[in-house]
C-alpha cells in the first residue's frame, strides 16, 4: 500500500505539494481549515508583477489535485503525535487521521494594522489596508467613506515588517512589489488621482519587479518618497496628514491624502504557531518554524518524519512558495527512500 | 512711572519652518518639466550623477537633489543653484536610469524662468 502523507494546510504550498506528492506515489491528505481551498490568494484579486488573476493561479493548482488527494475542508489540526515512526492527527472537532509523514503547509497571517496605531487604522475612516485594497480591486470600487473618489492616495511600505516596536524585524518581502502593483492599478482605475509611496528601501528582488517599478514612474507618474511614516492625523476636512522625513533632501515633510494604504506585512499564522508549540519545535526569534539547516534542508524539521513548506517558514512570494512545495516533496520522497521508517 | 513700556528685545525670535509643506508648495515647475523631459521621472536618487558631476567636487550642487526640490516644489533658489551645471554630460553617461540629464537641467532652467510665480 502507498504511503500516505499528510499536508496541513491548503494554500498555494498545500496544494503544490499535494500534487507533487500524488506524482511521486503517495497518498495524500489535505486538511484545510477554511471551507475552501487556496488560502491567501483566493482574497487576491491580481498577482505581481503581472497583475494576472489570483483565481487563474489557484484554478492551475487546484486541477492538479487528482484522486489520490483526498481534501478535507473545515479541520483545523489541533495535534500531531509521533507514534512508533507515523502520525497521530487529530482535529478540534475531534476528527482523526494517520500518516506516514506530516508537512506543514500552515502559511502566515497577515499583520495587524491596529497595532500600529499611531497610522490611524480603525480610528480614521479612510486608512486601510492592502489586502482591503485588494477586495475593493475585485468589486471594482475604488471610494472613501463618503464615497467620493480619492483625489490623492498614499501607500505606506512596512507596516508591521522592519519594525522592532511591533516585534517584527523581518522584511516580508512581498509588500514593496505589491505596492507598486496595487499604486498602477489606482492609476488605473482613477487616472487622475496622485500616488505617493513611502518606503524606507525599495526592495524589488525578483524577477520583473524593477521594470515594474520602473513602469509605475514612467507611465503612471507615481511618487515614491523615501521616508517612513511617524504618524498620521485627521484633520477637519477628513483628510490625512502625513509627517515623513524627506530623507533624499534631509527635511521633513508634511503632506495631506484622501486615502492611506498600510502594507500590512507576513506573521506566521496562528496554527503554524499553535501547531510548531504542541510539537515542541524551534522557532526563531521571528517565530517561524526553523529548518535543520537553512540552505541544505529548507524543508525538514528536527522531528523525522515532519516536514516544511511555504511561509511557514518565513515569507515568500507565490513562485518561490510553489518551488518550496515541490522541493519538499522530494525531500518526504529523499526520508523514505533512505530506508528510514521501512514498512 | 506713566507712558509707554519700552519693548525690551531679548535676542529671541521664531525660526523659519524646515518643513516641506507638499500641499502649499506649487508643482508648477515639476508639472511643466515632466511633459517637457519625461525621462525626469525616471529617477531613482541613487546619486550617480552627483557623484561624478564636476560641479559638485567644489560646490553643494547635486542633481539629485534638484530634481527633489522641483518634485517637491521647492523651487526656491533653485535658478541660482542650476547655473553651477556646466552641462559637460558626465551624468548622463553615468545615469543607470536613462535619465537625459542635460536637456533636464536646460528645462528646469527654462520652466523657472517661464513656468514659475
Amino acid at each position: 500500500m502507498n504511503r500516505k502523507i499528510a499536508v496541513i494546510g491548503g494554500g498555494a504550498a498545500g496544494l503544490e505539494a499535494s500534487s507533487a506528492l500524488t506524482s511521486l506515489g503517495f497518498r495524500v491528505v489535505l486538511v484545510e481549515k477554511e471551507d475552501e481551498t487556496g488560502g491567501h490568494i483566493k482574497n487576491w484579486h491580481a498577482l505581481f508583477p503581472n497583475r494576472r488573476p489570483g483565481v487563474e493561479v489557484l484554478d492551475a493548482l487546484r486541477s492538479k489535485l487528482g484522486s489520490d488527494v483526498e481534501l478535507f475542508s473545515g479541520k483545523t489540526v489541533t495535534e500531531i503525535k509521533p507514534v512508533n515512526d507515523r502520525f497521530e492527527l487529530s482535529s478540534a472537532d475531534g476528527w482523526k487521521t494517520e500518516a506516514d509523514a506530516v508537512l506543514l503547509t500552515t502559511g502566515f497571517s497577515l499583520f495587524n494594522a491596529r497595532k500600529k496605531e499611531e497610522y490611524g487604522y480603525g480610528i480614521y475612516d479612510n486608512v486601510i489596508t492592502s489586502a482591503e485594497l485588494e477586495s475593493a480591486f475585485s468589486t471594482g470600487k475604488i471610494a472613501m467613506k463618503s464615497g467620493e473618489q480619492p483625489k490623492r492616495i498614499g501607500f505606506v511600505h512596512c507596516v508591521g515588517s522592519r519594525d522592532e516596536k511591533v516585534g517584527n524585524i523581518y522584511c516580508s518581502k512581498v509588500c514593496c512589489v505589491t505596492a507598486v502593483k496595487q499604486a498602477i492599478e489606482i492609476k488605473q482605475y482613477l487616472p487622475d488621482c496622485e500616488v505617493f509611496c513611502f518606503y524606507m528601501d525599495m526592495r524589488m528582488f525578483g524577477r520583473h519587479y524593477e521594470e515594474l517599478y520602473k513602469e509605475a514612474q514612467e507611465k503612471y507618474y507615481i511618487q515614491f518618497i523615501r521616508g517612513r511614516l511617524s504618524e498620521s492625523t485627521e484633520d477637519h476636512t477628513g483628510k490625512i496628514i502625513l509627517k515623513v522625513e524627506d530623507t533624499l533632501l534631509g527635511k521633513p515633510l508634511k503632506i495631506g491624502v484622501d486615502m492611506l494604504v498600510l502594507m500590512v506585512g507576513m506573521e506566521p499564522a496562528e496554527i503554524t504557531k499553535n501547531l510548531g508549540t504542541q510539537l515542541g519545535l524551534v522557532s526563531d526569534s521571528d517565530r517561524f518554524l526553523v529548518s535543520t539547516d537553512q540552505h541544505i534542508s529548507a524543508n525538514i524539521s528536527e522531528i523525522p518524519g515532519l516536514f516544511f513548506a511555504g511561509t511557514c517558514t518565513g515569507p515568500k512570494n507565490i513562485a518561490d512558495t510553489l518551488a518550496d512545495a515541490r522541493s519538499a516533496a522530494l525531500a518526504i520522497a529523499g526520508y523514505f527512500d533512505n530506508n528510514h521508517n521501512k514498512s | 512711572m506713566s507712558g509707554a513700556v519700552e519693548k525690551v528685545r531679548f535676542g529671541f525670535s521664531v525660526n523659519k519652518d524646515r518643513q516641506i509643506d507638499y500641499d502649499a508648495n506649487l508643482k508648477n515647475v515639476s508639472d511643466i518639466v515632466q511633459k517637457a523631459e519625461p525621462t525626469f521621472n525616471l529617477c531613482i536618487s541613487c546619486g550617480t550623477c552627483a557623484s561624478t558631476c564636476t560641479a559638485g567636487k567644489f560646490t553643494d550642487f547635486s542633481l539629485r537633489k534638484v530634481i527633489l526640490m522641483v518634485r517637491r516644489g521647492e523651487t526656491k533658489g533653485l535658478e541660482n543653484e542650476i547655473t553651477k551645471c556646466m552641462l559637460c554630460g558626465k551624468c548622463q553617461l553615468v545615469c543607470p536610469r536613462g535619465v537625459s540629464t542635460r536637456n533636464l537641467i536646460l528645462q528646469i532652467h527654462k520652466a523657472l524662468k517661464t513656468g514659475a510665480l
